[in-house]
């Protein structure tokens, strides 16, 4: 029934359905930020204000169609005034992560043309100032906060957003019916964002995506899973990632739910408590994070809590297969659920927030199935998505009481599947970007046929759902020609709470072999506990204990491995966790497994020699501050026993 | 709003000279650094300020105001607030608190309007809340707001005592050794809000510091006490080539 309700706002661009928003109900809260300390709500009137008098402001800088601007900056409202203001005068807004580094957002700048810089603070000032040189085609950069920023008053470069917000004022004043007939005049098939692919290899993409692409999007998602107005959500992704822009350009304008901003970075899990969202979307390892809090936490409680949890825990668990799987659960057994729900699951999940929570999703690499478990256990409707940056972030999910860990779901109505002979994921849908920014050749490949090649390995199980593998690219062969996923295998490992980061090696050798990272809050925890005593992440890496612990659990992945060829024959513990600044994960924590492999080479080496069991090696670290320096290390290799 | 003028002060214990014969004119808008090896007198000095000493000869003078036989909450209500080198903060009390505590000159009503948190009460208690929570904001300390003072790390703390003075709405800030057992990181972070609460809130800071790098980057003016007494003084560059200075620091050759 909402579908003849809401099809029609498909013909509306982003800017216009923002308008649209106000005349239904325009008093209404739209955005909410919390700033010294307290809430602070703008209503969709509000919005729409600011909006037009950043586009006004744009437009007296000479900001004019096709033009583009850049945002760096942590998510604040005026984030959404400047790209959505840009958008109405057909402008194309694009995100940057906030954490680049200056030569990265100067080649970025430079390949997608742009014009205006948004920057929130002086941090992110600061780094485009740094490339300054490089990038004639920037005519400005707009600031949000002015705190350290008296030194560039005086260069006609800068310009603060207040300012900006007054000459747009000033031209509403002059010519109140502009905004409106600039407003009118855009089209929902124009590009109105540039979202960067996280490439795993080389400079980002940058993929042009329709003001329909996002609405599209947000309506056939709310088709599945609806959300009522009063809806609240909590934005805390990066913008720059299509995870964050669809829900506040797709979900949030197709549904008119309200959108929180955090105090900052830090304080987001804490205003996720405050604001106790309805719905949620997060890559893994939040969830993760989230699940080895509570695991410290009760491991700290007192022994009746600990009891209950656990007793809880396990009818939890029984309870939640039956629930993921639609299926009617015997009477005893929801009655005893039920009591887990109001005496320890309710005022457990409040205490993260989770408690109005109908539905959270996971996307962008895959989780463990038994986090799903546990999340359903605990009575939160985690469920996994699937989708890419050039379909606006998800194409297919799994639907209320169908949600099978294994499996990413069904297509999202109106969304066509396809696998390809070479067994690619092939989907088709009205979100469906219009290819790349400047590059027509990438664009050919990904846009193939009419269909937008995923490059992700993958086949649609019995039930109509879709698994997917691993990146074509990335599945490897062993000697023998058999086939293995590193990514599947490394998520093995991974969910072990003790282990944060592995990477599989094997492609073209007898067997696979494993480079892990322990967890250093979990393992740190453990060593406590055991009475070892450990200095820095590397001591602790380094103890015969904790490759001990690692070994058991190792043992038990590979007694579980469903095909022999999986089994991990050798692996060793790395010296340091693998990070984003040293190259060795993407934006979007992915790992660039060639990469590590060229870093680690002499231990990779070492994995693959079986009479070595011990080597000497130099870690080289660098300091955020660019100070360097480097470690004498011992690192051990260890064979797992054939059982 | 004025200047500050310490002349020919001196401090005695017993027979002890900490201080003897100091001249000194620190002026507003500026950063001054007070340097100097351990035990030259430095943080006597600034209890002289802070009234917490007073001194055996010699006057201490704020604009209009004596210093010199003042009593530490009379120099407060000058204008001067003070950072402790050790920190003084309550550590079972959250942040929030603590800087709200900080407040209490500000806080004026009744017991019985406190007792029952209505009309005046409530009304002084949002408007200082606010002041507070601008301060939480330059300073950077959202995350740390409701947590107890005592269980953060020491660099955090040291934020929350800076913080703590800066909520006296000062006009002279007094900080001791504000970067003394901090990490490079932390270190970066106190050096911007010095230049900030100096450049953005116009407040006057006289800094005792042993980190010379820092000192260096960031003073306007500076002093070298030694012994209890000022064997140099100047700008930056001045003081550095000073050999007196040079000898106080690195020995003779």
């Amino acid at each position: 029934m909402q579908t003849d309700d809401r099809e029609h706002l498909l013909k509306f661009t982003i800017p216009q359905l923002l308008r649209w928003r106000v005349e239904t109900s325009g008093e209404k809260t739209a955005l909410r930020e919390k700033d010294f300390g307290r809430w602070i709500s703008y209503s969709w009137n509000q919005y729409y204000d600011f909006t037009r008098k950043t586009a006004l402001g744009l437009y007296q800088l000479g900001f004019a169609e096709e033009d583009k601007i850049a945002i760096i900056s942590d998510n604040i409202p005026e984030v959404l005034y400047v790209a959505i203001g840009a958008q109405a005068l057909g402008g194309i807004s694009a995100g940057i992560y906030q954490t680049s580094l200056p030569d990265e957002i100067g080649q970025i700048l430079d390949y997608l043309d742009v014009s205006v810089v948004f920057c929130n603070d002086q941090e992110q000032v600061d780094k485009v100032v740094e490339v300054r040189d490089k990038i004639p085609k920037v005519k400005k950069v707009i600031y949000e906060d002015a705190r350290g920023m008296r030194d560039y008053q005086s260069d006609d470069w800068f310009l603060y957003i207040e300012d900006l917000y007054k000459m747009g004022a000033e031209v509403h004043q002059r010519s109140p019916d502009l905004f409106e007939s600039i407003v009118n005049d855009g089209h929902p098939d124009d590009t109105c964002h540039l979202c960067l692919t996280s490439g795993t290899t080389g400079l980002p993409k940058g993929a042009m995506l329709t003001h329909r692409n996002y609405i599209n999007m947000g309506l056939q998602l709310t088709e599945v899973d609806t959300l009522a107005p009063t809806d609240e959500y909590l934005s805390f992704l990066p913008f720059a990632w299509i995870g964050e822009q669809m829900n506040s350009f797709g979900v949030a304008m197709a549904t008119g739910i309200s959108i929180n901003f955090p105090e900052s970075v830090e304080t987001a899990m804490s205003d996720l408590k405050e604001i106790g969202p309805h719905f949620m979307f997060g890559a893994p390892r939040i969830y993760e994070t989230i699940r080895s809090q509570i695991w410290l936490k009760i491991d700290e409680s007192y022994r009746f809590n600990k009891f209950c949890y656990n007793y809880f825990m396990k009818i939890g668990e029984r309870a939640a297969t039956y629930r993921m799987t639609g299926q009617k659960m015997p009477v005893g057994l929801r009655f005893k659920a039920w009591l887990g729900k109001q005496i320890m699951f309710r005022p457990l999940i409040n205490q993260i927030g989770f408690l109005r929570l109908r539905r959270a999703y996971t996307g962008g690499a895959a989780l463990g199935p038994e986090l799903f478990t546990f999340y359903q256990a605990l009575g939160v409707n985690l469920k996994q998505i699937y989708g890419q940056t050039e379909i606006v972030g998800i194409a297919y999910m799994h639907r209320d009481g169908d949600v099978r860990p294994d499996t990413v779901g069904k297509p999202l109505p109106k969304t066509k599947c396809r696998i390809s002979d070479e067994g690619e994921i092939l989907s088709q849908s009205d979100s469906v970007t219009q290819g790349y920014y400047k590059l027509p050749d990438k664009t050919e490949e990904l846009l193939e046929g009419g269909w937008l090649h995923s490059g992700d390995a993958g086949y649609i199980d019995e039930n109509g759902h879709l698994v997917v593998i691993d990146r074509v690219s990335d599945v490897m062969h062993n000697k023998k020609g058999e086939m293995f996923s590193p990514m599947f295998l490394e998520n093995r490992l991974k969910f072990s709470p003790y282990i944060k980061e592995a990477v599989i090696f094997g492609d073209k050798q007898d067997f696979v072999a494993a480079l892990i990272n322990v967890d250093p809050i979990v393992v740190g925890k453990w060593a406590e506990d055991q009475g070892i005593s450990f200095s820095t992440f590397m001591d602790l890496s380094a103890k015969p204990e904790v490759a001990d612990l690692i070994f058991k659990e190792v043992a038990k992945i590979n007694q579980n491995a469903e095909k022999e060829h999986f089994k991990i024959h050798r692996f060793a513990i790395l010296y340091k966790l693998l990070d984003v600044d040293d190259g060795e994960l993407t934006k979007t924590g992915k790992i660039r497994r060639k990469f590590v492999r060229e870093k680690y080479h002499d231990l990779y080496e070492a994995l693959y020699d079986e009479t070595v069991s011990e080597k000497q090696v130099e870690a080289f670290y660098q300091y955020q501050d660019g100070q360097t320096s480097t470690v004498q290390t011992k690192i051990r290799f260890y064979t797992m026993e054939e059982t | 709003m004025a200047n500050l003028s310490i002349s020919d002060v001196t401090l005695t214990f017993g027979g002890l000279h900490a201080l003897s014969s100091v001249q000194m004119e620190i002026h507003q808008g500026m950063i001054t650094s007070v340097i100097g090896p351990n035990g030259a007198g430095k943080t006597s000095l600034l209890n002289c300020i802070s009234g917490f000493y007073h001194p055996t000869k010699g006057e201490i003078h704020y604009g209009d105001h004596r210093l010199t036989k003042a009593s530490p909450h009379q120099v407060s209500s000058f204008g001067i607030a003070r950072a402790f080198q050790n920190l003084e903060l309550f550590r079972g009390l959250s942040v929030l608190d603590n800087l709200m505590l900080a407040r209490h000159q500000n806080l004026r009503y009744s017991l019985i309007n406190a007792c029952l948190f209505f009309g005046r009460a409530s009304r002084v208690e949002a408007e200082n809340r606010e002041h507070v929570e601008a301060i939480i904001d330059f300073m950077e300390l959202e995350p740390y707001r409701k947590q107890v003072v005592g269980n953060l790390s020491y660099g955090i703390q040291k934020r929350v005592e800076v913080a703590r003075a800066l909520t006296m709405e000062p006009d002279l800030l007094l900080l001791d050794e504000p970067m003394a057992g901090m990490n490079i990181e932390e270190k970066e972070d106190m050096v911007r809000f010095i230049m900030d609460i100096k450049n953005e809130w116009d407040i006057s800071v006289v800094l005792v510091e042993h980190d010379l790098g820092v000192v260096m980057d960031i003073s306007d003016q500076l002093y070298v006490l030694d012994f209890g007494e000022v064997i140099g003084s100047g700008g930056p560059a001045e003081v550095a080539a000073n050999p007196k200075v040079i000898e106080a620091y690195i020995g003779e050759e």
